[in-house]
């Protein structure tokens, strides 16, 4: 019958055709004859099978981005956490705690001002604007990597934006990640956000002077992030107590790619 | 709202697909997304559905496949699948682990409608 009608089936109806003639014929044949009159002769399904990551160019940016840090002997740093858990205010302090010499690239959604912050401390800044975006991406950095000096860094953190979920999905192209949590946010945050604290290569609980007044187990802390990242380090920080601030600035400096992987200083 | 720019690189990868095979329509998105890739997947369906408008994957259909942790235990060699958000192994409580599934947000197939003999 199929063969009456005149029309040039592809190749997988002409199969049907063979096997399934009684049952299934009527339904099928009206069935194809309808697309062919939409699309004559151009329809041909294909199923590609690709595996392939959605964030791929991401990555690819985030690997030149790396290029560029380890051309110039510079271990980056990511720094991600919540708004308003310390991330500029540890790096403003930080200086005072090491020779490294470091710079930083800041996101936010809008404003210069953590940027600006940090150069009234003389330490080298340039903040990138992300308008709505709620995280970095490895794009953003690489444009931000063109207004920064890198000779002579030792270090460079980016400053993400303060989100406990979205940037936990971009390679920013640095090192490694650091986490802070701070006291306030509460000790269930690890296991609220797992997918972030999952990422961290250290987490560091900030604002720990504030202890005594805040229901905030580190040890609960520390067992959450065990079952998650049972690798990773916890400081307790406060930027009141010079000995916390020393065990980060001594954190870096053992976790410098030079000291890590051997690179020729 | 990352999903938003998830779902741009994933239709650029399904535009750049499209292109190499001369595809005049995709039909179909195939993806899987780790329970721990950080992306909702509820958000990320709604994404696809206003962003898909503008360009070739305007018909298609997004199917999603929800990809459970996996882990393998270094110590008993067990390989489990897991339903919290762990990694500690289920057998022996060992905390030497290496996932193996459940972080990554992958394309895994496209159907799409080509144009013969070109």
């Amino acid at each position: 019958m199929c063969k009456d009608c005149g029309c040039s089936l592809p190749r997988h109806s002409a199969i049907q055709q063979g096997h399934d003639h009684h049952t299934g014929h009527s339904h099928e044949h009206s069935h194809k004859h309808q697309e062919l009159h939409t699309n004559p002769q151009l329809n041909d399904k294909k199923t590609l099978s690709v595996i392939h990551k959605i964030l791929d160019k991401n990555d690819v940016e985030a690997a030149h981005n790396r290029a560029h840090f380890e051309a110039h002997h510079i271990t980056a740093f990511n720094l991600m956490s919540s708004p308003g858990s310390g991330k500029t205010t540890l790096l403003e302090h930080l200086k005072e705690y090491t020779k490294l010499n470091y710079a930083v690239i800041e996101g936010d959604l809008e404003t210069s001002r953590d940027a600006d912050r940090l150069i009234a401390k003389g330490i080298t800044a340039h903040q990138i604007q992300t308008g709505s975006a709620c995280h970095l991406d490895a794009f953003m950095v690489h444009g931000a990597l063109h207004h920064l000096p890198l000779e002579g860094l030792d270090i460079c953190f980016v400053e993400n934006v303060g989100n406990l979920v979205c940037p936990a999905s971009y390679d920013v192209g640095t090192h490694k990640n650091i986490v802070l949590l701070s006291v306030p946010e509460g000790d269930d945050k690890i296991e609220k956000y797992p997918v972030m604290f999952r990422r961290a290569d250290l987490v560091l609980i900030t604002k720990c002077d504030l202890l005594p007044y805040f229901d905030f187990s580190v040890d609960e802390a520390k067992a959450q992030l065990k079952k998650l990242n049972p690798d990773t380090q916890i400081l307790e920080v406060s930027i009141k107590n010079g000995d916390s601030m020393h065990a980060v600035a001594a954190w870096l400096n053992e976790n410098l790619r030079r000291n890590t992987v051997g690179e020729p200083q | 709202m990352h999903e938003y720019s998830i779902v741009s690189a994933l239709i650029e990868q399904c535009e750049q697909h499209a292109r190499a095979n001369q595809a005049t329509k995709i039909t179909r998105v195939a993806i899987k997304l780790g329970v721990m890739s950080g992306v909702e997947p509820t958000l990320l369906q709604t994404a696809f559905e206003t962003f898909k408008l503008d360009g070739i994957c305007r018909e298609a259909e997004l199917s999603m496949t929800l990809q459970p942790l996996v882990i393998k235990c270094a110590d008993c060699q067990q390989e489990s699948v897991l339903d919290e958000r762990s990694i500690v192994c289920p057998a022996c409580n060992s905390y030497h682990t290496r996932v193996l599934e459940g972080e990554d947000m992958l394309l895994m197939q496209l159907e799409m409608e080509q144009a013969e003999d070109i």
